[in-house]
């Protein structure tokens, strides 16, 4: 432990993410560039959300960290381990005792409260990316907002499939300004990006961006006045564990015989909610 | 009356080579304006430098704008100027590989403009690109196409209702008839009449064809090595020629 210095980051660097964080906070949806270090790990795995939560890191932290909702994927156990192990801090699987969340493709279905922050791995920041592949001209498209290209394909989509057709990665608006990748997430969860009680802090390390919406902004899913942006998950279904009807879904394949299960991707609230009716049962 | 476009002193250098130099006119509203002269005369340049796509050296482009009268576009800030390109004005290219987006439908390209200055009803937009897919004369079945399967011809119409969909007040067209065979370009030159009188638009268009100008333009300014040799109104120039350049232009154009 002794051979780290706390969270792994040196102080300087940790200064300089801080400042990236800052300034990410006060124009919220906006882009900060950062000098992106090199984790002990691959690119794709979250090296952007670990260099934000490393500088937000402090020794009295409880630190959850979760991939596509679950606790216990390798993704999650890796990084987990990794500050466990470097900084020393208190990890949990529970959403309401963590006050740092790292989180890849999923916002937890637990509300979450003020003073959390709520870490996203981003593997493209620039939601203008596969538009406009020119990063001096997204940036003046940003500058200017010159966004009539990012509604032209919400366009084809309903031109196309009668919808928009995207589900996750989902376009959204910053206090009517920015537009900004949410991340991953489903759709399903964008709402909840809306008037967060949370700080949700975004960290792209291939690319070095860092992002930010500060609790209570708000954020607006991009749409058509006659299409409605709608949060969907898996139609008519129930969580196969808990049988949650409101959280978000995973289908799972059982067997080669076209068995399959819906569960919810939340792996947290699914089992607090198996623990409270196994409970209620007892009594 | 207030002009629409005064250009006051405009001037462009490519290093030590003069792209145009020292041109002043002034466009009137409901005017077309043709700007006509071989190859390499500063006719593209000059039209880059009028919709703001190059900075010229020196010189003034004041704009009619509807809220604050005749302004200096270049003196203008990025985003006003990006403003009134996709509201007032509008800029036709020779190739419309260079105007329209290939990968979005043509319904999409049409689209673009509206949703760039706000529209947000699917509906309205549709219907919208419809009406001017239906002016361009392009089967409005074909909303749904790419560009791509379209013919030249369907292109350039394609791209001229992309551009007049907002109702621009000024036009620039750069070769718009370039590239198309000659009864393609008499439909186009005949539509594009038809547009220019109905809607009232004042354009400058600029062309090596002394057919399409003796169609559309009003007034004519003939460059050479990136001056204005002679201006005046279009059957004037073309009819009794008084610059020897200007002569030999006019009797270069075979007759059939």
């Amino acid at each position: 432990m002794s051979a780290y210095n706390f969270a792994y980051l040196d102080e300087a660097t940790k200064r300089m993410l801080r400042r990236a964080i800052l300034k990410a906070v006060a124009i919220p949806g906006y882009q900060v560039p950062f000098s992106s270090r090199e984790m002990p790990m691959p690119y794709g795995w979250g090296t952007g959300g670990v260099q934000v939560t490393a500088a937000c890191l402090v020794p009295e932290d409880t630190l959850k960290v979760i991939d596509q909702g679950a606790d216990d994927t390798t993704n999650a156990v890796s990084i987990r381990k990794f500050f466990e192990r470097v900084a020393d801090v208190a990890v949990t699987g529970q959403t309401a005792e963590a006050s740092i969340i790292q989180t890849r493709h999923r916002i937890p279905e637990t509300p979450l409260t003020e003073g959390q922050i709520l870490v996203f791995q981003v593997p493209i920041p620039e939601p203008l990316r596969f538009l406009e592949p020119r990063e001096t001209e997204t940036r003046v498209m940003h500058a200017l907002e010159d966004y009539g290209l990012m509604q032209v394909r919400l366009y084809e989509d309903i031109a196309r499939h009668g919808e928009i057709a995207r589900a996750y990665a989902y376009p959204v608006r910053v206090e009517g300004r920015y537009i900004m990748d949410p991340s991953p997430i489903p759709k399903f969860d964008n709402p909840k990006l809306d008037n967060s009680h949370a700080l949700q802090l975004f960290g792209a390390g291939r690319e070095g961006r860092i992002y930010a919406l500060p609790p209570y902004t708000r954020v607006e899913s991009l749409d058509f006045e006659d299409y409605p942006f709608t949060a969907t998950k898996a139609a008519g279904q129930a969580c196969a564990l808990c049988g949650s009807t409101s959280s978000y879904l995973d289908e799972v394949i059982t067997d080669d015989a076209g068995g399959r299960m819906f569960v919810c991707s939340d792996t947290d609230y699914c089992a607090s909610r198996v623990a409270a009716q196994s409970q209620e049962d007892a009594a | 009356m207030t002009p629409l476009l005064q250009v006051e002193g405009l001037s462009k250098h490519y290093g030590n080579f003069l792209g145009c130099g020292d041109v002043s006119f002034t466009l009137w509203p409901g005017e077309v304006m043709g700007i006509v002269g071989e190859s390499g005369s500063g006719k593209s340049t000059l039209l880059n430098c009028l919709a703001g796509h190059l900075t010229p050296d020196a010189g003034r482009v004041l704009f009619d704008t509807r809220e604050q009268g005749l302004r200096d576009t270049l003196a203008m800030a990025e985003s006003e100027r990006r403003w009134l390109a996709r509201t007032d004005w509008a800029f036709v290219h020779q190739n419309p590989r260079d105007g329209l987006r290939m990968n979005v439908s043509a319904g999409g390209n049409v689209g673009e403009r509206l949703m760039a200055v706000g529209a947000r009803h699917y509906g309205n937009i549709r219907s919208q690109a419809t009406d001017w897919l239906d002016r361009v004369e392009i089967d409005t079945g074909r909303i749904d196409d790419r560009p791509r399967a379209f013919s030249g011809g369907m292109q350039q119409r394609l791209q001229i209702a992309r551009n007049l969909v907002t109702g621009p007040r000024l036009v620039f067209m750069d070769e718009p008839t370039g590239g198309l065979d000659v009864s393609v370009q008499a439909r186009l030159l005949d539509l594009m009449r038809g547009l220019v009188r109905r809607l009232g638009l004042s354009a400058v268009i600029v062309t090596h064809d002394l057919a399409v100008v003796r169609l559309l333009a009003d007034r004519l300014m003939v460059m050479k090595d990136g001056r204005v040799v002679e201006d005046g109104l279009t059957d004037q120039v073309l009819d009794d020629p008084q610059h020897a350049y200007t002569q030999l232009l006019v009797s270069s154009v075979l007759q059939v």
